[in-house]
């Protein structure tokens, strides 16, 4: 991921802000999208999206501090995130999140940082173990099967 | 029947949980073959899937677990017509003919998996907008009469009749009020909900703009969880469409009615599948819930009446306005009017969804709609209506699946959702996890929910590592009642519901720990 620069940085979740001003409850859209453009949800965005939207600097703290989507700091170079949920836990979920979690740094390239993230349902429940890699659902998951849909990042 | 030649269209599902097993690479090698590819939504068979279907002269043709290598033979071979479709690789025959369908009584699923969920004229062709038409031509407390003679009740769990809801809102003075749709459908082991909008989005867009008009609402919000983004897709591109057609927006058919509908993303909460937390959350605020009274149909969101509504109770609306609450209220038993959509999930054989009307019993929808076990093993147990409800041991499979069967025999139907175990769980690490999983998920508002789950994860760990297994037994059961009278809302209030269900049906994988030790 490219750095932006602070001021730029600003200026776009100032534009982004700006842009959901007339909506209802801008706040969850506005941090959805600053997440998509720029990944994380920095310190000064907070304080950008406070300004603009006439809240708080807390209140937005703590919504970007309530969801689990939402990341204060630079996202990975690749992300797995496995389903620990009940259904998936009836077809070895468990045993599949404790051994990809324990070998997350050997996913990736050296010196890239693999996450190896756990997930409640992603509503792929008759398909189990469920997850996604790099935001990509995938089911019947297996230690092998990870291992071929992470073969590129090696 | 001799099937030789492609009639027209082939079908490949762009439903998630087909295309967690390949189906976006299947549909393009049958768009490289030169099939003009429909992505509809899944039959609900999901074992089968990528389930491909060939629409021929005898009706829609079903290729299961499909792969791309399958697509030049069936579009190649078959119109040469020098192989028949019946004889190639995974061909289930006619898919409306399959058994697992034709015993199912479709009403919500009507189309899922038929129709083009990108298509308002598909949509139309296959009954869409009737309901909608009609309830235009009625008062708003005709309409709310209709639902509340359908004895249509809340689909998201709690069982609320939602004619009773309706009637609240309509009543409210407000010169603005709302509609919200509930699609945080974040129960392991239920699906309904993504696959109902991402194989039939104009049926929820449908059942919102009758709540609309039912309940005096100008505005409504969906909000739909963030770990559905196919769902988010097909649901925003079939709101376009319906902008476009003149089904959502200023003076709607020409009735006067207008109703603006929003696609809002929840972020990874669980509790924002809490009616009141979802608010707190469509308002930009922490996913905190509220506590009641006021209720939601008076001072809902931004303090205006709103009517709250499940995505399944909503897509039941259509139909009832199509053909009458009469016609559904004739379906089901008790109570409990209409159909149910269950979905069979976790360590099943035949998972998918079987909507049938209420009162089948778990062993027939476990044992042979399921199939019995994925692994083969015997069956132990089922968690029926997600981490909150209760498990089921496979003795107690009669119990009739309907509200107040399920109440009494200590269950809940919760949203529909029905998840198989086989002999090898191990029920304590299942009761340590509804705990861990409140302990995470928890708002944190309240003290019996944000610190008992945590209590209980502890007190569990130590009847785990047979530690005074009697005297944490007794503690955990007083922290259980603790939790399930004190909490705000249903996440602590039903955490001890799968916690006490599993000690009571399966004391053994407590007590045994004990003995092991000494």
């Amino acid at each position: 991921m490219t750095t932006v620069p602070t001021t730029d940085r600003v200026a776009l979740v100032r534009a982004i802000a700006t842009q959901h001003l007339a909506e209802r409850g801008p706040l969850m859209p506005v941090l959805h999208e600053v997440m998509e453009e720029l990944g994380h949800i920095a310190r000064e965005d907070v304080e950008a999206i406070a300004h603009v939207l006439n809240l708080s600097v807390a209140e937005v703290h703590g919504v970007v501090s309530f969801y689990a989507d939402f990341r204060a700091d630079p996202p990975p170079a690749h992300t797995v995130a496995l389903c620990r949920g009940e259904a998936c836990q009836s077809v070895g979920a468990e045993a599949l999140y404790a051994d990809t979690h324990g070998r997350a740094a050997d996913l990736g390239a050296p010196g890239d940082r693999v996450e190896v993230a756990e997930v409640f349902c992603l509503g792929n429940c008759a398909l189990g173990p469920s997850g996604t890699v790099d935001g990509r659902l995938h089911g019947r998951l297996s230690r092998e099967r990870l291992d071929a849909l992470t073969e590129g990042w090696r | 029947m001799a099937l030789t030649g492609l009639a027209g269209r082939v079908f490949v599902p762009g439903d998630a949980a087909a295309v967690s097993v390949g189906a976006d690479e299947v549909a393009a090698a049958f768009e490289a073959a030169g099939a003009q590819v429909v992505r509809n939504g899944s039959r609900g068979m999901l074992w089968l899937e990528p389930l491909v279907e060939v629409e021929t002269d005898a009706g829609r043709v079903g290729f299961a677990n499909a792969e791309p290598d399958d697509a030049t033979t069936i579009v190649t071979g078959s119109r040469d017509g020098t192989t028949s479709l019946l004889d190639q690789r995974g061909c289930i025959g006619v898919v409306d003919e399959h058994p697992w369908l034709t015993k199912q009584q479709r009403v919500s699923f009507a189309r899922v998996g038929i129709v083009d969920p990108a298509s308002v004229a598909d949509y139309e062709a296959h009954g869409g907008w009737a309901g909608l038409r009609r309830a235009l031509t009625m008062t708003p407390a005709d309409v709310v009469q209709e639902v509340t003679d359908s004895g249509l009740r809340g689909r998201g769990g709690a069982g609320f009749p939602a004619g009773i809801k309706w009637k609240t809102v309509l009543g409210a003075e407000s010169d603005l009020k709302f509609v919200a749709c509930n699609f945080d459908e974040g129960d392991s082991g239920t699906f309904a909900d993504r696959m109902v909008v991402e194989g039939d989005p104009f049926t929820l867009i449908e059942g919102m703009t009758i709540a609309a008009h039912a309940v005096g609402a100008s505005e409504g919000y969906v909000y739909v969880r963030s770990e559905y983004p196919h769902a988010v897709a097909a649901l925003r591109r079939a709101v376009d469409a319906a902008y476009t057609h003149g089904y959502l927006g200023r003076d709607i058919l020409g009735s006067g009615l207008d109703f603006d509908l929003h696609v809002r993303v929840g972020a990874g909460a669980y509790i924002c599948g809490e009616e009141s937390s979802m608010l707190e959350s469509l308002e930009g605020r922490r996913g905190e819930v509220r506590a009641k009274p006021p209720i939601p149909a008076l001072k809902g969101l931004w303090g205006r009446p709103t009517a709250v509504n499940n995505v399944l109770t909503l897509c039941a609306v259509p139909m009832i306005l199509a053909d009458g609450g009469q016609a559904y209220a004739a379906l089901g038993t008790g109570r409990s009017r209409g159909t149910q959509v269950f979905q069979l999930a976790g360590n099943v054989k035949q998972g998918g969804i079987v909507e049938l009307p209420f009162g089948v019993s778990l062993r027939e929808l476990v044992g042979e709609y399921g199939g019995g076990t994925l692994s083969g093993r015997p069956v132990r147990a089922a968690q029926v209506g997600g981490p909150l409800g209760a498990y089921v041991p496979a003795t107690g499979f009669d119990v009739p699946m309907d509200y107040e069967a399920l109440a009494e025999s200590g269950a809940m139907l919760g949203h529909g959702g029905i998840v198989v175990f086989d002999e090898t769980v191990d029920m304590a690490k299942m009761a340590r996890f509804a705990m861990e999983f409140c302990s995470i998920e928890s708002c944190g508002k309240c003290t019996p929910c944000r610190v008992g789950s945590t209590r209980g994860v502890e007190t569990i760990d130590r009847i785990i590592a047979g530690q005074n297994v009697q005297l944490n037994l007794v503690l955990l059961d007083d922290l259980c009642e603790t939790m399930t009278k004190g909490s705000l809302c249903a996440m602590g209030g039903l955490t001890p519901m799968p916690v006490q269900s599993a000690i009571k049906h399966f004391p053994e994988d407590f007590q045994q720990r004990e003995a092991a030790l000494t």
